[in-house]
């Protein structure tokens, strides 16, 4: 996927049309959890702010929060994630989306990183 | 052989005492321990204590008496006692003189069920595993909820781990309850809800029920949930659909704590759209036993599934196809993600579950709706009686097995005067409501006509006396 910026949470974000993104978890994320389960998406009109557990995604290694990269108002959520959990390893850029916002401050994307930081980020991690 | 062992007893020194027969500290024993510390004799270790304040008589106390004796005197205290089974009984206020099929006992005795501590384990029980599927089963038939937990201590314990979970699942700050709960229930809250941190705010009463107009304007968006009884602690059914409104509309969810007896008859909470139920199961199967131990029952809408304080208990297909129980969905919140779970309870009252399910079994679908008719028919013909030597009942709204009756003087006097008269009489709502002159009456099916006009006769008398 081009276009996408990334959190060091390992979400990516893909703008869509006005201040609206889409928002997922990482193919290296998803590789890390294993095997999704269940995803509990945060409520549609609730409010989120930047780097805070909206949610929850549990594979059956662990249990992790979806910590939202942006604020803003959640204006939709993947609700075929209820049925197809899986949806997130199979294609985590694509069917597997989570949620979309509704920018409040479209400058806080500046602050995410671009596909070749964030692949700097996990090769650093790695080592 | 009986002989010699008696003569061995008595003869020899290095047995027992026989002052001390079942304390194996033989002459012999005594005196090696006062050689080793080098001291002669026992009263040389009182030496250090001043002899004014020594005790020099012998104690005032009767002599020893032989467990034929003991047995027949505890039996005679016992007999001072007055219960249940001997005085009809009008005393509820959350603990009910209800009938328990004998099953229950001779099920619940067996030692596969009362000697587990946590049955747990699918490779070794999954009879109890089973049962405790089922339970959770009709606790969701009754409550009209799709999932339950396999129990809790009590009612009380179980409303206070729904406000945490409305807590975590909302973010908001407080919860709000009606004066109609339980007052216990609302102590226990209060107490949870200073631990944990959020704040209880308490909405009064319309006469018997939940005063919508003040939950109304109380309403806010820090209220993460709404918490009422049904029926409450007045016996009188809320307006739930009116409620679940109110809650609705300012995403506040709405707790139901319930008898579970009363769903036998009435709409359930589910359908009048609870999101949270509890309550407590004493009503079906579990004796009185002075108010506890209980059992609290605790049911969700699919939506708060893993929210689930305890143990749940799932249904599953083992490697060759056949059906079997496991544990499920608890691994979530109380060992992976321990930091942000809302509760820490990972017990269940098991053996009065277990009770509970024969209990409900026994009684049948066709049963608990019989026994929840009659109690509201006796109920009903008790306040009837009532009004008609003119007392007042206070219930304005439809009430289950309890109300309340206004009286010409205190409760507590009229207490002592339906004891001596061989009735137990009401709750006194004095306690908990400032209400010195109000009785909550609970007339169960256990009840008969004669037992509720005399009950109203000895009140009558009480009254005039």
């Amino acid at each position: 996927m081009t276009n996408l910026l990334y959190s060091k949470d390992h979400e990516w974000v893909q703008q869509l049309e006005g201040n609206r993104v889409r928002i997922g978890i990482s193919d290296y994320a998803q590789h890390s959890l294993g095997d999704i389960v269940f995803v509990e998406n945060p409520e549609v009109d609730s409010e989120v702010k930047a780097n805070e557990a909206v949610g929850s995604i549990e594979s059956v290694k662990a249990v992790s929060d979806l910590i939202t990269p942006v604020s803003g108002a959640v204006v939709s959520v993947n609700e075929e994630l209820e049925d197809a959990p899986q949806s997130i390893n199979e294609q985590p850029f694509d069917g597997g989306w989570i949620f979309e916002v509704e920018l409040s401050d479209s400058e806080e994307l500046k602050g995410l990183l671009s596909e070749e930081e964030y692949k700097a980020f996990i090769s650093e991690g790695e080592e | 052989m009986r002989k010699s062992t008696k003569h061995s007893l008595v003869k020899e020194k290095n047995k027992m005492t026989n002052t001390y027969r079942y304390l194996p500290d033989t002459e012999q024993d005594k005196k090696e321990m006062l050689d080793f510390i080098g001291v002669s004799s026992i009263e040389d270790l009182f030496a250090d204590i001043p002899a004014e304040v020594r005790l020099t008589e012998e104690l005032n106390i009767p002599d020893a008496q032989s467990e034929p004796e003991v047995l027949k005197s505890f039996s005679k205290l016992a007999q001072k006692n007055i219960n249940a089974d001997q005085y009809p009984i009008f005393l509820g206020a959350g603990t009910y003189d209800h009938y328990i099929p004998s099953v229950v006992d001779h099920m619940i005795s067996r030692s596969e069920f009362y000697t587990a501590y946590t049955p747990y384990q699918p490779e070794i029980s999954q009879g109890e595993l089973q049962a405790i599927f089922e339970f959770q089963s009709m606790v969701c038939e009754l409550t009209g909820m799709d999932a339950a937990n396999a129990s809790m201590y009590d009612q009380f314990t179980a409303l206070a781990e729904a406000a945490s979970l409305a807590i975590g699942q909302t973010k908001r700050s407080k919860v709000l309850v009606s004066k109609s709960v339980h007052p216990e229930s609302r102590q226990i809250l209060t107490t949870v809800a200073r631990g944990q941190n959020y704040g209880v705010g308490e909405i009064g009463l319309s006469v018997d029920v939940t005063d919508l107009e003040q939950l109304k304007a109380e309403l806010n968006k820090d209220v993460a949930a709404v918490i009422v009884q049904y029926p409450n602690f007045f016996g009188s059914i809320e307006d739930l659909a009116a409620i679940k409104e109110l809650a609705e509309a300012n995403g506040s969810l709405l707790i139901v704590s319930s008898n579970p007896l009363a769903l036998g008859l009435l709409q359930t909470p589910g359908k009048l759209g609870a999101d949270i139920v509890v309550g407590d199961m004493q009503p079906l199967g579990i004796p009185m036993s002075f108010g506890g131990p209980h059992c609290g029952y605790f049911a969700v809408n699919k939506k708060y599934i893993r929210k689930i304080p305890g143990r749940i208990i799932g249904q599953t297909t083992d490697d060759n196809g056949n059906r079997g129980f496991v544990l499920t969905l608890q691994a979530r919140e109380q060992h992976i993600r321990r930091e942000k779970a809302t509760s820490n309870i990972c017990s269940n009252q098991a053996l009065n579950a277990l009770a509970s399910s024969i209990c409900m079994s026994a009684l049948g679908k066709k049963g608990i709706r019989e026994m929840a008719m009659q109690n509201i028919e006796k109920a009903d013909y008790t306040a009837k009686s009532l009004q008609s030597k003119g007392f007042t009942v206070v219930n304005e709204s439809a009430f289950f097995n309890e109300f309340v009756v206004e009286l010409p003087r205190s409760v507590k006097e009229a207490n002592a005067k339906l004891l001596e008269a061989g009735i137990i009489g009401g709750y006194d709502l004095g306690i908990d409501y400032g209400k010195e002159n109000q009785m909550l009456v609970a007339v169960t099916e256990q009840r008969t006509k004669e037992e509720i006009d005399q009950f109203v006769g000895a009140l009558e008398a009480v009254i005039n006396g």
